[in-house]
Protein backbone atom coordinates (compact mmCIF):
# COMPACT_ATOMS: atom_id res chain seq x y z
CA UNK A 1 0.00 0.00 0.00
CA UNK A 2 1.36 3.35 -0.77
CA UNK A 3 1.16 6.52 0.89
CA UNK A 4 -1.81 7.82 -0.83
CA UNK A 5 -3.67 5.34 -1.24
CA UNK A 6 -3.67 4.99 2.58
CA UNK A 7 -7.38 5.34 3.56
CA UNK A 8 -7.96 8.59 5.50
CA UNK A 9 -10.95 9.58 7.03
CA UNK A 10 -11.22 11.98 9.54
CA UNK A 11 -9.58 15.12 10.33
CA UNK A 12 -7.71 15.78 13.39
CA UNK A 13 -5.67 18.46 13.58
CA UNK A 14 -6.94 21.88 11.66
CA UNK A 15 -4.67 25.15 11.63
CA UNK A 16 -6.73 28.12 10.62
CA UNK A 17 -4.36 31.30 9.16
CA UNK A 18 -2.52 31.42 12.54
CA UNK A 19 -0.03 34.37 13.02
CA UNK A 20 2.10 34.13 16.22
CA UNK A 21 3.64 37.17 17.46
CA UNK A 22 6.00 37.05 20.16
CA UNK A 23 6.73 39.84 22.94
CA UNK A 24 4.06 41.71 21.81
CA UNK A 25 6.41 43.13 18.95
CA UNK A 26 8.45 40.35 16.77
CA UNK A 27 6.02 38.08 14.29
CA UNK A 28 6.74 34.63 14.48
CA UNK A 29 4.36 33.43 11.60
CA UNK A 30 2.28 35.54 9.48
CA UNK A 31 -0.51 32.83 7.96
CA UNK A 32 -0.45 29.23 8.33
CA UNK A 33 -3.07 26.96 7.48
CA UNK A 34 -2.46 23.06 7.85
CA UNK A 35 -4.83 19.67 8.15
CA UNK A 36 -3.41 16.27 9.81
CA UNK A 37 -5.93 13.63 9.09
CA UNK A 38 -6.02 10.93 11.56
CA UNK A 39 -3.73 8.41 10.48
CA UNK A 40 -1.79 10.66 8.40
CA UNK A 41 2.20 12.04 8.66
CA UNK A 42 2.25 15.15 7.44
CA UNK A 43 5.87 17.09 7.34
CA UNK A 44 6.72 20.86 7.51
CA UNK A 45 9.29 21.30 5.46
CA UNK A 46 11.17 25.24 5.57
CA UNK A 47 14.64 26.64 5.93
CA UNK A 48 15.87 27.71 9.45
CA UNK A 49 13.31 30.54 10.73
CA UNK A 50 10.97 29.59 8.39
CA UNK A 51 8.51 29.21 11.24
CA UNK A 52 8.20 25.64 11.80
CA UNK A 53 9.11 25.40 15.15
CA UNK A 54 6.59 28.39 16.13
CA UNK A 55 3.83 26.84 14.03
CA UNK A 56 4.34 23.08 16.31
CA UNK A 57 4.62 25.50 19.42
CA UNK A 58 1.70 27.28 18.69
CA UNK A 59 -0.49 24.23 18.50
CA UNK A 60 1.37 22.31 22.21
CA UNK A 61 0.67 25.56 23.77
CA UNK A 62 4.44 26.07 24.26
CA UNK A 63 4.57 28.56 22.41
CA UNK A 64 2.55 30.56 25.40
CA UNK A 65 5.57 29.78 27.87
CA UNK A 66 8.02 31.56 25.69
CA UNK A 67 6.02 34.95 25.60
CA UNK A 68 4.15 34.15 22.30
CA UNK A 69 0.64 34.30 21.38
CA UNK A 70 -1.47 33.27 18.67
CA UNK A 71 -3.16 36.94 17.76
CA UNK A 72 -4.81 35.61 14.37
CA UNK A 73 -6.61 32.15 13.38
CA UNK A 74 -7.60 29.56 15.25
CA UNK A 75 -6.31 25.48 16.23
CA UNK A 76 -8.36 22.49 16.18
CA UNK A 77 -8.02 19.01 17.48
CA UNK A 78 -10.46 16.82 16.46
CA UNK A 79 -12.82 20.07 15.72
CA UNK A 80 -12.83 21.84 19.00
CA UNK A 81 -10.08 24.79 19.38
CA UNK A 82 -7.45 24.21 21.79
CA UNK A 83 -5.94 27.76 21.90
CA UNK A 84 -4.74 29.27 25.04
CA UNK A 85 -5.47 25.64 26.43
CA UNK A 86 -1.69 25.27 29.10
CA UNK A 87 0.58 22.54 27.34
CA UNK A 88 0.26 20.01 30.11
CA UNK A 89 -3.88 19.77 29.66
CA UNK A 90 -2.84 19.11 26.09
CA UNK A 91 -0.93 16.33 26.79
CA UNK A 92 -4.03 15.44 28.01
CA UNK A 93 -5.73 15.60 25.24
CA UNK A 94 -3.58 13.18 23.94
CA UNK A 95 -1.14 15.86 21.74
CA UNK A 96 2.47 15.52 22.46
CA UNK A 97 5.00 17.68 21.48
CA UNK A 98 8.62 16.33 21.09
CA UNK A 99 10.35 19.62 20.99
CA UNK A 100 13.58 20.32 18.85
CA UNK A 101 16.88 19.79 20.14
CA UNK A 102 15.65 16.89 22.09
CA UNK A 103 15.42 17.72 25.03
CA UNK A 104 15.66 14.72 27.80
CA UNK A 105 15.65 15.10 31.41
CA UNK A 106 19.74 14.33 31.71
CA UNK A 107 19.59 13.86 34.94
CA UNK A 108 17.44 11.26 34.76
CA UNK A 109 18.16 7.63 33.57
CA UNK A 110 16.85 6.37 30.63
CA UNK A 111 14.66 4.20 32.45
CA UNK A 112 13.33 7.59 34.69
CA UNK A 113 12.76 9.76 31.91
CA UNK A 114 10.69 6.98 30.02
CA UNK A 115 8.30 6.54 33.41
CA UNK A 116 7.72 10.38 33.50
CA UNK A 117 6.13 9.96 30.13
CA UNK A 118 3.60 7.18 31.71
CA UNK A 119 2.88 9.64 34.83
CA UNK A 120 -0.49 11.15 33.23
CA UNK A 121 -2.25 8.22 32.50
CA UNK A 122 -1.59 7.31 35.60
CA UNK A 123 -0.96 3.68 35.27
CA UNK A 124 -0.56 0.82 37.78
CA UNK A 125 3.07 -0.54 38.45
CA UNK A 126 2.62 -3.35 36.46
CA UNK A 127 0.97 -1.47 33.34
CA UNK A 128 3.87 1.71 33.46
CA UNK A 129 6.84 -1.40 32.93
CA UNK A 130 4.71 -3.18 30.29
CA UNK A 131 4.34 0.09 28.82
CA UNK A 132 7.88 0.57 28.75
CA UNK A 133 8.62 -2.75 27.56
CA UNK A 134 6.60 -1.81 24.43
CA UNK A 135 9.24 1.40 23.86
CA UNK A 136 12.11 -1.17 24.87
CA UNK A 137 11.09 -3.27 21.92
CA UNK A 138 10.51 -0.61 19.21
CA UNK A 139 14.00 1.07 20.26
CA UNK A 140 16.08 -1.80 21.54
CA UNK A 141 18.88 0.69 22.00
CA UNK A 142 17.32 2.41 25.19
CA UNK A 143 16.86 -0.79 27.01
CA UNK A 144 20.74 -1.46 27.17
CA UNK A 145 21.00 1.83 28.92
CA UNK A 146 18.01 1.71 31.07
CA UNK A 147 20.00 3.01 34.26
CA UNK A 148 22.09 5.48 31.93
CA UNK A 149 21.81 9.51 32.65
CA UNK A 150 20.29 10.49 29.78
CA UNK A 151 22.41 12.87 29.58
CA UNK A 152 25.27 10.32 28.36
CA UNK A 153 23.99 8.97 25.94
CA UNK A 154 24.23 9.28 22.15
CA UNK A 155 22.45 11.96 20.25
CA UNK A 156 20.51 8.94 18.12
CA UNK A 157 19.43 7.63 21.56
CA UNK A 158 18.69 10.65 22.71
CA UNK A 159 16.00 11.35 19.76
CA UNK A 160 14.50 8.17 20.23
CA UNK A 161 14.84 8.67 24.10
CA UNK A 162 12.33 11.28 23.38
CA UNK A 163 10.04 10.12 20.89
CA UNK A 164 9.47 6.96 22.90
CA UNK A 165 8.86 9.00 26.04
CA UNK A 166 6.50 10.87 23.79
CA UNK A 167 4.37 7.75 23.13
CA UNK A 168 3.78 6.65 26.47
CA UNK A 169 1.71 9.40 26.90
CA UNK A 170 -0.73 7.27 24.70
CA UNK A 171 -1.11 10.28 21.79
CA UNK A 172 -3.31 10.44 18.81
CA UNK A 173 -1.05 13.23 17.71
CA UNK A 174 2.96 13.79 17.90
CA UNK A 175 4.59 17.10 17.03
CA UNK A 176 8.19 16.12 16.11
CA UNK A 177 10.37 18.97 15.79
CA UNK A 178 13.13 18.38 13.49
CA UNK A 179 14.01 14.20 14.75
CA UNK A 180 16.54 14.21 12.33
CA UNK A 181 18.88 17.46 13.66
CA UNK A 182 22.09 16.74 13.98
CA UNK A 183 21.98 12.56 13.35
CA UNK A 184 23.72 10.58 11.17
CA UNK A 185 21.77 9.99 8.11
CA UNK A 186 22.04 6.06 8.93
CA UNK A 187 20.24 7.26 12.11
CA UNK A 188 17.94 9.88 10.45
CA UNK A 189 16.70 6.92 8.63
CA UNK A 190 15.95 4.60 11.41
CA UNK A 191 14.16 7.03 13.17
CA UNK A 192 11.88 7.63 10.49
CA UNK A 193 11.04 4.04 9.48
CA UNK A 194 10.23 3.46 13.23
CA UNK A 195 8.23 6.84 12.82
CA UNK A 196 6.52 5.29 9.91
CA UNK A 197 6.02 1.67 10.98
CA UNK A 198 4.46 3.24 14.39
CA UNK A 199 2.57 5.38 12.42
CA UNK A 200 0.87 2.10 10.20
CA UNK A 201 0.66 -0.09 13.21
CA UNK A 202 -0.76 1.80 16.16
CA UNK A 203 -2.42 4.66 13.96
CA UNK A 204 -0.76 7.50 15.59
CA UNK A 205 -0.82 10.82 13.40
CA UNK A 206 2.46 12.43 13.24
CA UNK A 207 2.90 16.32 12.37
CA UNK A 208 6.66 16.42 11.45
CA UNK A 209 8.70 19.49 11.02
CA UNK A 210 11.90 19.00 9.05
CA UNK A 211 14.74 20.38 6.95
CA UNK A 212 15.61 17.19 4.92
CA UNK A 213 13.04 17.36 2.14
CA UNK A 214 13.88 13.77 0.74
CA UNK A 215 13.78 11.65 3.92
CA UNK A 216 10.54 13.59 4.93
CA UNK A 217 8.89 13.61 1.65
CA UNK A 218 10.05 9.14 1.49
CA UNK A 219 7.99 8.93 4.85
CA UNK A 220 5.06 11.36 4.70
CA UNK A 221 1.63 11.24 2.99
CA UNK A 222 1.95 14.89 2.35
CA UNK A 223 3.50 18.06 2.78
CA UNK A 224 3.53 21.83 3.73
CA UNK A 225 6.27 24.00 2.25
CA UNK A 226 6.67 26.70 4.43
CA UNK A 227 8.37 30.36 3.83
CA UNK A 228 8.82 33.44 6.04
CA UNK A 229 6.05 32.45 8.17
CA UNK A 230 3.60 31.49 5.10
CA UNK A 231 2.80 28.15 3.42
CA UNK A 232 4.24 28.48 0.26
CA UNK A 233 3.21 25.45 -1.16
CA UNK A 234 1.44 22.22 -0.37
CA UNK A 235 0.13 18.56 -1.59
CA UNK A 236 0.98 14.96 -1.42
CA UNK A 237 4.38 13.73 -0.80
CA UNK A 238 4.94 12.64 -4.17
CA UNK A 239 3.41 15.56 -5.84
CA UNK A 240 6.11 17.37 -4.26
CA UNK A 241 8.68 15.24 -4.65
CA UNK A 242 8.08 15.51 -8.54
CA UNK A 243 8.35 19.51 -8.51
CA UNK A 244 12.11 20.42 -9.57
CA UNK A 245 11.53 24.28 -8.42
CA UNK A 246 11.37 22.37 -4.67
CA UNK A 247 14.57 23.35 -3.64
CA UNK A 248 14.48 26.91 -5.29
CA UNK A 249 10.89 27.83 -3.06
CA UNK A 250 13.03 25.81 0.00
CA UNK A 251 15.47 28.17 -0.05
CA UNK A 252 13.81 31.39 -0.88
CA UNK A 253 15.54 32.04 -3.73
CA UNK A 254 12.36 32.24 -6.41
CA UNK A 255 11.76 35.62 -6.33
CA UNK A 256 15.19 36.23 -7.21
CA UNK A 257 15.96 33.92 -9.95
CA UNK B 1 45.16 13.86 68.40
CA UNK B 2 42.43 13.90 71.17
CA UNK B 3 41.92 17.15 70.61
CA UNK B 4 41.80 16.90 66.59
CA UNK B 5 39.71 13.68 66.89
CA UNK B 6 37.10 15.62 69.37
CA UNK B 7 37.29 18.98 67.24
CA UNK B 8 36.17 17.08 64.77
CA UNK B 9 33.66 15.39 65.18
CA UNK B 10 32.11 17.70 66.97
CA UNK B 11 32.14 20.14 63.73
CA UNK B 12 31.06 17.02 61.51
CA UNK B 13 28.24 16.76 63.77
CA UNK B 14 26.94 20.36 63.37
CA UNK B 15 27.81 20.70 60.24
CA UNK B 16 25.08 18.10 59.28
CA UNK B 17 22.66 21.37 60.53
CA UNK B 18 24.06 23.44 58.18
CA UNK B 19 23.02 20.90 55.57
CA UNK B 20 19.67 20.67 56.83
CA UNK B 21 19.22 24.75 56.61
CA UNK B 22 21.08 24.54 53.03
CA UNK B 23 18.94 21.82 51.58
CA UNK B 24 15.70 23.90 51.81
CA UNK B 25 17.32 26.35 49.16
CA UNK B 26 18.83 23.80 46.79
CA UNK B 27 15.30 22.25 46.28
CA UNK B 28 13.43 25.57 45.37
CA UNK B 29 16.88 26.59 43.58
CA UNK B 30 17.13 23.12 42.16
CA UNK B 31 13.31 23.09 40.72
CA UNK B 32 12.44 26.59 39.30
CA UNK B 33 16.08 29.31 39.38
CA UNK B 34 14.84 30.87 42.29
CA UNK B 35 17.17 31.68 44.92
CA UNK B 36 14.76 31.83 48.09
CA UNK B 37 16.30 34.41 50.53
CA UNK B 38 12.58 33.85 52.86
CA UNK B 39 14.19 30.44 53.94
CA UNK B 40 15.51 31.77 56.71
CA UNK B 41 12.31 33.63 57.53
CA UNK B 42 10.60 30.73 56.78
CA UNK B 43 12.35 28.57 59.65
CA UNK B 44 11.60 30.75 61.84
CA UNK B 45 8.15 31.41 61.45
CA UNK B 46 7.52 27.24 61.51
CA UNK B 47 9.54 27.21 64.21
CA UNK B 48 8.12 29.95 66.54
CA UNK B 49 4.90 28.68 65.20
CA UNK B 50 5.72 25.41 66.77
CA UNK B 51 6.87 26.73 70.17
CA UNK B 52 3.61 29.07 70.00
CA UNK B 53 1.01 26.59 69.72
CA UNK B 54 3.04 23.95 72.35
CA UNK B 55 2.89 27.45 75.29
CA UNK B 56 -0.50 27.82 74.07
CA UNK B 57 -1.08 24.52 75.91
CA UNK B 58 -1.21 21.73 72.88
CA UNK B 59 1.29 18.63 73.54
CA UNK B 60 4.18 18.47 71.71
CA UNK B 61 2.74 16.07 69.18
CA UNK B 62 -0.92 17.97 68.51
CA UNK B 63 1.36 21.42 67.92
CA UNK B 64 3.98 19.82 65.56
CA UNK B 65 1.35 18.31 63.29
CA UNK B 66 -0.49 21.51 63.34
CA UNK B 67 2.86 22.95 62.09
CA UNK B 68 3.15 20.80 59.64
CA UNK B 69 -0.31 22.18 58.29
CA UNK B 70 0.07 25.71 58.56
CA UNK B 71 3.96 25.99 57.18
CA UNK B 72 2.57 23.62 54.03
CA UNK B 73 -0.29 25.83 53.86
CA UNK B 74 2.11 29.11 54.31
CA UNK B 75 4.28 27.84 51.21
CA UNK B 76 2.12 26.84 49.04
CA UNK B 77 0.10 30.22 49.22
CA UNK B 78 3.79 31.95 49.13
CA UNK B 79 4.11 30.11 45.57
CA UNK B 80 0.74 30.92 44.39
CA UNK B 81 0.69 34.46 45.60
CA UNK B 82 3.97 36.16 44.90
CA UNK B 83 6.63 33.71 42.86
CA UNK B 84 4.09 32.07 40.49
CA UNK B 85 2.91 35.37 39.02
CA UNK B 86 6.76 36.47 38.53
CA UNK B 87 7.60 33.25 36.61
CA UNK B 88 9.55 33.92 33.73
CA UNK B 89 11.12 37.08 35.23
CA UNK B 90 15.01 37.53 35.94
CA UNK B 91 16.36 35.77 38.41
CA UNK B 92 17.19 39.67 40.34
CA UNK B 93 13.33 40.28 40.33
CA UNK B 94 12.72 36.79 42.04
CA UNK B 95 15.50 37.34 44.50
CA UNK B 96 14.27 40.41 45.93
CA UNK B 97 10.40 39.61 46.05
CA UNK B 98 12.20 36.47 48.38
CA UNK B 99 14.50 39.23 50.02
CA UNK B 100 11.02 41.44 51.20
CA UNK B 101 8.94 37.99 51.45
CA UNK B 102 11.66 37.40 53.83
CA UNK B 103 10.96 40.83 55.88
CA UNK B 104 7.38 40.59 55.65
CA UNK B 105 6.78 36.78 57.35
CA UNK B 106 9.64 37.99 59.77
CA UNK B 107 7.61 40.78 61.27
CA UNK B 108 4.14 39.21 60.47
CA UNK B 109 5.66 36.27 62.85
CA UNK B 110 7.28 38.40 65.56
CA UNK B 111 3.97 40.68 64.93
CA UNK B 112 1.88 37.69 65.86
CA UNK B 113 4.25 35.67 68.39
CA UNK B 114 6.18 38.05 70.20
CA UNK B 115 9.51 39.03 69.64
CA UNK B 116 11.16 37.47 72.75
CA UNK B 117 13.41 34.30 72.96
CA UNK B 118 12.03 31.01 73.70
CA UNK B 119 13.38 28.22 75.18
CA UNK B 120 12.82 25.16 73.12
CA UNK B 121 12.91 21.84 74.93
CA UNK B 122 12.79 19.00 73.04
CA UNK B 123 13.33 16.76 76.21
CA UNK B 124 17.06 16.03 74.96
CA UNK B 125 19.55 17.09 78.01
CA UNK B 126 22.48 18.05 76.83
CA UNK B 127 25.14 15.55 78.16
CA UNK B 128 28.39 15.06 77.01
CA UNK B 129 29.01 11.51 76.23
CA UNK B 130 32.69 9.48 75.65
CA UNK B 131 33.50 7.36 73.32
CA UNK B 132 37.21 6.03 74.37
CA UNK B 133 39.14 9.39 75.22
CA UNK B 134 36.64 11.46 72.86
CA UNK B 135 33.73 13.81 74.05
CA UNK B 136 30.81 14.24 72.27
CA UNK B 137 27.65 16.11 72.47
CA UNK B 138 24.84 13.95 72.77
CA UNK B 139 22.27 17.07 71.66
CA UNK B 140 25.00 17.17 68.39
CA UNK B 141 24.30 13.20 67.70
CA UNK B 142 20.74 13.33 67.59
CA UNK B 143 20.53 16.53 65.58
CA UNK B 144 22.89 14.88 63.03
CA UNK B 145 20.79 11.83 62.98
CA UNK B 146 17.38 13.72 62.35
CA UNK B 147 19.60 15.56 59.36
CA UNK B 148 20.07 12.24 58.32
CA UNK B 149 16.91 10.87 58.07
CA UNK B 150 15.70 13.84 56.59
CA UNK B 151 18.56 13.46 53.72
CA UNK B 152 17.25 9.43 53.29
CA UNK B 153 13.60 10.55 53.16
CA UNK B 154 13.98 13.19 50.81
CA UNK B 155 16.35 11.14 48.83
CA UNK B 156 13.72 8.12 48.59
CA UNK B 157 11.01 10.25 47.64
CA UNK B 158 13.00 11.89 44.74
CA UNK B 159 14.31 8.40 43.38
CA UNK B 160 11.25 6.37 44.11
CA UNK B 161 8.25 8.49 44.10
CA UNK B 162 6.31 10.08 40.64
CA UNK B 163 6.16 13.08 42.26
CA UNK B 164 9.98 13.16 42.62
CA UNK B 165 11.11 11.76 39.58
CA UNK B 166 8.39 14.49 37.93
CA UNK B 167 9.99 16.76 40.13
CA UNK B 168 13.66 16.15 39.16
CA UNK B 169 11.96 16.26 35.33
CA UNK B 170 10.86 20.16 35.37
CA UNK B 171 14.59 20.82 37.49
CA UNK B 172 15.84 19.70 34.21
CA UNK B 173 13.13 20.81 31.44
CA UNK B 174 10.65 22.69 32.44
CA UNK B 175 8.87 23.40 28.79
CA UNK B 176 9.62 19.39 28.20
CA UNK B 177 7.78 18.29 31.42
CA UNK B 178 4.65 20.39 30.31
CA UNK B 179 4.97 18.68 27.12
CA UNK B 180 4.33 15.40 28.70
CA UNK B 181 1.29 16.34 30.73
CA UNK B 182 3.27 17.48 33.94
CA UNK B 183 1.70 20.35 35.76
CA UNK B 184 4.54 22.72 36.53
CA UNK B 185 2.98 25.39 38.96
CA UNK B 186 1.55 22.21 41.25
CA UNK B 187 5.06 20.70 41.34
CA UNK B 188 6.34 23.90 42.41
CA UNK B 189 3.71 24.04 45.04
CA UNK B 190 5.22 21.08 46.05
CA UNK B 191 8.97 21.92 46.04
CA UNK B 192 7.78 24.83 48.02
CA UNK B 193 6.09 22.95 50.77
CA UNK B 194 8.98 20.29 50.93
CA UNK B 195 11.64 23.08 51.44
CA UNK B 196 9.35 24.40 53.85
CA UNK B 197 9.00 21.16 55.36
CA UNK B 198 13.07 21.08 56.00
CA UNK B 199 12.81 24.23 57.03
CA UNK B 200 10.93 23.08 60.13
CA UNK B 201 13.24 20.26 61.02
CA UNK B 202 16.28 22.41 60.53
CA UNK B 203 14.40 24.93 63.05
CA UNK B 204 13.57 22.74 65.69
CA UNK B 205 17.19 21.54 65.57
CA UNK B 206 18.45 25.17 65.28
CA UNK B 207 15.74 26.31 68.28
CA UNK B 208 16.73 23.59 70.69
CA UNK B 209 20.52 24.55 70.36
CA UNK B 210 20.24 27.96 70.49
CA UNK B 211 16.63 29.17 71.61
CA UNK B 212 14.08 30.21 68.95
CA UNK B 213 14.22 33.85 68.19
CA UNK B 214 14.54 36.69 65.35
CA UNK B 215 18.63 35.75 65.25
CA UNK B 216 17.18 32.30 63.67
CA UNK B 217 16.44 33.41 60.64
CA UNK B 218 19.89 34.44 59.89
CA UNK B 219 21.05 30.66 59.71
CA UNK B 220 20.38 32.14 56.13
CA UNK B 221 23.67 33.41 56.18
CA UNK B 222 25.41 30.41 57.58
CA UNK B 223 23.85 28.57 54.76
CA UNK B 224 25.41 30.80 51.86
CA UNK B 225 28.90 29.64 52.51
CA UNK B 226 27.34 26.16 52.31
CA UNK B 227 25.84 26.87 49.02
CA UNK B 228 28.99 28.20 47.47
CA UNK B 229 30.77 25.26 48.24
CA UNK B 230 28.46 22.48 47.50
CA UNK B 231 26.95 24.19 43.96
CA UNK B 232 23.20 25.40 44.26
CA UNK B 233 21.69 22.65 43.09
CA UNK B 234 22.81 19.44 44.57
CA UNK B 235 21.55 18.17 47.48
CA UNK B 236 24.58 15.75 48.01
CA UNK B 237 26.60 18.78 47.61
CA UNK B 238 24.82 20.86 50.25
CA UNK B 239 25.58 17.39 52.65
CA UNK B 240 28.99 17.58 51.79
CA UNK B 241 29.62 21.27 52.05
CA UNK B 242 27.46 21.55 55.29
CA UNK B 243 30.38 18.95 57.09
CA UNK B 244 32.91 20.69 55.52
CA UNK B 245 32.00 24.04 56.67
CA UNK B 246 31.27 22.68 60.47
CA UNK B 247 34.80 20.46 60.57
CA UNK B 248 36.73 23.26 59.30
CA UNK B 249 34.21 25.91 61.91
CA UNK B 250 35.91 23.38 64.60
CA UNK B 251 39.24 22.88 63.91
CA UNK B 252 39.91 26.47 62.85
CA UNK B 253 38.26 27.70 66.55
CA UNK B 254 40.77 24.83 68.05
CA UNK B 255 43.71 25.35 66.27
CA UNK B 256 43.69 29.10 65.22
CA UNK B 257 41.21 30.86 66.92
CA UNK B 258 43.00 30.55 70.25
CA UNK B 259 45.62 32.54 68.91
CA UNK B 260 44.17 35.25 67.52
CA UNK B 261 40.83 36.01 70.05
CA UNK B 262 38.11 34.00 68.89
CA UNK B 263 35.42 35.11 66.63
CA UNK B 264 36.68 32.77 63.55
CA UNK B 265 33.75 30.87 63.57
CA UNK B 266 31.67 33.84 62.09
CA UNK B 267 33.63 34.10 59.37
CA UNK B 268 36.14 30.79 58.20
CA UNK B 269 33.18 29.76 56.09
CA UNK B 270 33.47 32.25 54.16
CA UNK B 271 36.39 32.41 53.46
CA UNK B 272 36.93 28.88 52.51
CA UNK B 273 33.67 29.76 50.53
CA UNK B 274 35.78 32.41 48.57
CA UNK B 275 38.56 30.25 47.96
CA UNK B 276 36.16 27.33 46.25
CA UNK B 277 34.55 30.98 43.71
CA UNK B 278 38.13 31.02 42.83
CA UNK B 279 38.63 27.54 41.85
CA UNK B 280 35.35 25.98 41.76
CA UNK B 281 33.00 28.22 40.63
CA UNK B 282 30.01 25.93 40.80
CA UNK B 283 31.07 24.06 43.43
CA UNK B 284 32.01 20.94 44.38
CA UNK B 285 28.70 19.21 43.10
CA UNK B 286 26.99 22.25 40.95
CA UNK B 287 25.71 21.86 37.71
CA UNK B 288 28.31 21.06 35.13
CA UNK B 289 26.36 20.74 32.44
CA UNK B 290 26.17 16.61 31.58
CA UNK B 291 29.21 16.13 28.50
CA UNK B 292 29.49 13.43 26.52
CA UNK B 293 33.27 12.21 25.85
Amino acid sequence: MSAEEKIISSEILSVEGIEVIYDESILGVSDISLKVLKGEIVAILGANGAGKSTTMKAISGIAVTERARVSKGDIKFKGNSVLNIAPHKLAHKNIVHVLEGRRVFEHLTVEENLKSGTFLHRPTRAQMNSEIDQIYHWFPRLKDKRKTLAGLTSGGEQQMLAIGRALLTKPELVLLDEPSMGLAPILMQEIFSIISQLNKENDVSFLVAEQNIHLSLRHAHRAYLIESGKVALSGTAKELSAREDLHQIYLGVEEVL
Amino acid sequence: MTLFLEALIGGLLAGTMYSLVAIGFVLIFKASGVFNYAQGAMLLFSALTLVSLNEFGFPFWAALVMTIIITVIGAILIERIVLRPLANRNVMTLFMATLGLAYVIEGMAQGIMGAEIRGFDVGIEDLPIFWGDILISQFDLVAAAVAITMVAILALFFNKTRIGISLRAVADDTAAAQTLGININRIWQIVWAVAALTGLVAGMAWGARQGISFTLSLVVLKALPVLIIGGFTSIGGAIVAGLIVGASEALAETYIGVHIGGGIVTWVAYFVAIGFLFYRPSGLFGDIEIERV
